[in-house]
């Protein structure tokens, strides 16, 4: 009898109703999605030891012996560390193991993120307790990190092959999930600390673990709901479009084939430019709008330095809103764009993406000039919901153009793409930005290259999206390697 | 191979496991949008 885990295990019986996978990758994704939320920790952190104000290193202490320091703070630059490991492992251990992933089936990979994911919160609990950064950077930044990738590619493939007919609304659900994860995680992590804080400590330590033990079983929960249609399920009443559309193949290529075709490359980099531009505009867009528009945005004039404390912290309220109101655009351009793109095709949802982008980005600038809020808080809405897009209606191009046999291993090894853009992003926009300000450019003013050099990022990507053709035949699998590859992956096997 | 109907049992089951991950999220929707409006006051 196959195991608990195997994919045998998860074909669905006849009947089985396909509407109760997206909430099981819901619940992976929801959970894992507290990725983006983790500076909600920051704060806390940083006074560790000193619980009322931070208890700075001795400056002459080095690099190492911070690492294992007791007695000092750590500062929020270091614990910052820990987003850019979520998003290298995250990239890294979905291309590495995004071909054992298609093999296993979901629910073993949900299993084995879980346990990552789980785990990680609970070794950085131990970490805060005994006051060891790297115990933060390898639970949460390397293991939770490689839970990240499992958990964001295990439902792909499954959620594709149930929705033949809604290829993007169905993965734009699941991805929707990713980017609301940090809106119950951070709140609830606020009430959390709020509730176990006392004199003597931050209550880190015990809501890292009860987050931990909570996600742990919403992605089990999660990753049990799993179920694989049988081979070449489709739904009722569908039938597939008449093959006239070359930009949707029937056929599939191999994970091993596929990235070496100029398809995946070009792909790879639409999505690397989409995200590194979207990036830089999340970073910079709160501050943006506080010095760019300075006292106006509470009703006064004069520039944020003419203002007072009490002024100064109304304005950076308003930008916590802004940001908070990008985050909701960001989800749901995930849902909207990628249910689009079922109608409009992948490639000129990412013509609207690049095109639509391109404008917005530089035209950011004149809003601030003009001094219209409205206008500017409406440009940076609708950029948010590109970027989210971006994300949710890549796998469903990929489907598109690979086929579906190996669609979660090939979206694997395209999250380098997100990797690499997680570091481009940031390292360009405040390069480029304390370059100008070293220069004498004023602070509300260097955002100006900044955005015309993030619309450039959009061209490179328009370029790339509109040089996407179908992909060659000698790189898709044979009948016979097909049968093989399906064997392999033990499809076919008892219903459940 | 063609999906056969889903029974309403089913669709219960839908209704469940989509609230369990639905009014969490519409709580954290909810929480944001607390936030958010400040920029409209």
């Amino acid at each position: 009898m196959p195991g608990l885990l195997s994919r045998e295990r998860i074909i669905a019986q006849p009947g089985f109703n396909r509407w109760l996978v997206p909430p099981a990758a819901l619940a992976i994704h929801l959970s894992i999605g507290m990725a983006y939320g983790f500076s909600v920790f920051w704060l806390p952190l940083s006074k560790a030891i000193g619980i009322t104000q931070s208890v700075p290193c001795p400056a002459e202490m080095g690099f190492l012996a911070r690492l294992f320091a007791t007695s000092c703070d750590w500062k929020i630059s270091t614990l910052g560390w820990m987003y850019t490991l979520f998003f290298v492992f995250l990239g890294s251990s979905a291309a590495l193991f995004g071909r054992w992933v298609e093999r296993v089936g979901p629910r073993r990979a949900g299993v084995v993120a879980a346990f990552c994911w789980g785990g990680g919160f609970v070794i950085s609990a131990l970490g805060v307790h005994l006051h060891q950064i790297w115990m933060l950077w390898v639970g949460s930044g390397v293991i939770g990190g490689c839970g990240l990738g499992l958990g964001y590619i295990s439902p792909v493939s499954t959620l594709i092959k149930w929705f033949p007919d809604r290829r993007g609304m169905a993965t734009g659900m699941a991805i929707m999930g990713f980017g609301g994860g940090a809106m119950i995680g951070s709140p609830l992590a606020n009430l959390l600390m709020n509730h176990f804080k006392t004199p003597t400590s931050v209550g880190v330590t015990q809501t890292f673990v009860t987050m931990g033990l909570i996600y742990f079983v919403s992605m089990l929960c999660g990753a049990f709901g799993y179920r694989m249609p049988a081979p070449d399920w489709k739904p009722e009443g569908w039938t597939p479009p008449a093959g006239s559309n070359a930009m949707i193949t029937r056929r599939h290529a191999h994970v091993s084939r596929a990235w070496r075709t100029p398809q995946f490359w070009l792909l790879w980099t639409v999505l690397c430019m989409n995200v590194s531009a979207g990036i830089g505009v999340i970073g910079m867009a709160s501050p943006m709008l506080q010095e760019v528009f300075g006292g106006k945005v509470i009703g006064l004039v004069g520039a944020l330095q003419d203002l007072t404390e009490d002024q100064r912290t109304q304005v950076a309220t308003i930008g916590a809103g802004f940001a908070a109101l990008l985050s909701l655009f960001n989800i749901t351009g995930r849902i909207v764009w990628a249910s689009l793109s079922d109608y409009w095709g992948r490639k000129r949802t990412y013509v609207v993406f690049f095109a639509l982008g391109i404008v917005l980005y530089s035209l950011a600038p004149t809003a601030g000039r003009l001094g219209s809020v409205p206008l500017f808080v409406s440009i940076f809405c609708i950029i948010l919901t590109m970027y989210g897009g971006g994300f949710a209606t890549i796998p469903a191009y990929l489907a598109d153009m690979f086929g579906t046999q190996h669609v979660g291993a090939i979206h694997g090894r395209l999250l380098t793409a997100w990797s690499t853009a997680g570091i481009l992003g940031p390292v360009l926009v405040n390069y480029i930005r304390e370059y100008q300000i070293d220069r004498g450019v004023a602070p509300g003013s260097a955002y100006t290259t900044t955005m015309y050099i993030l619309a450039g990022l959009l061209v490179i990507g328009f370029i790339a999206n509109l040089s996407v053709k179908p992909v060659d035949d000698r790189f898709f699998m044979s009948d016979a390697q097909l049968a093989e590859e399906r064997r392999l992956a033990h499809e076919g096997g008892a219903r459940r | 191979m063609s999906e056969t109907r889903s029974s309403p049992v089913s669709w219960v089951l839908v209704v469940v496991a989509w609230g369990a991950v639905g009014l969490p999220l519409a709580w954290g929707i909810y929480k944001t949008l607390q936030t958010a409006v400040k920029i409209f006051r």
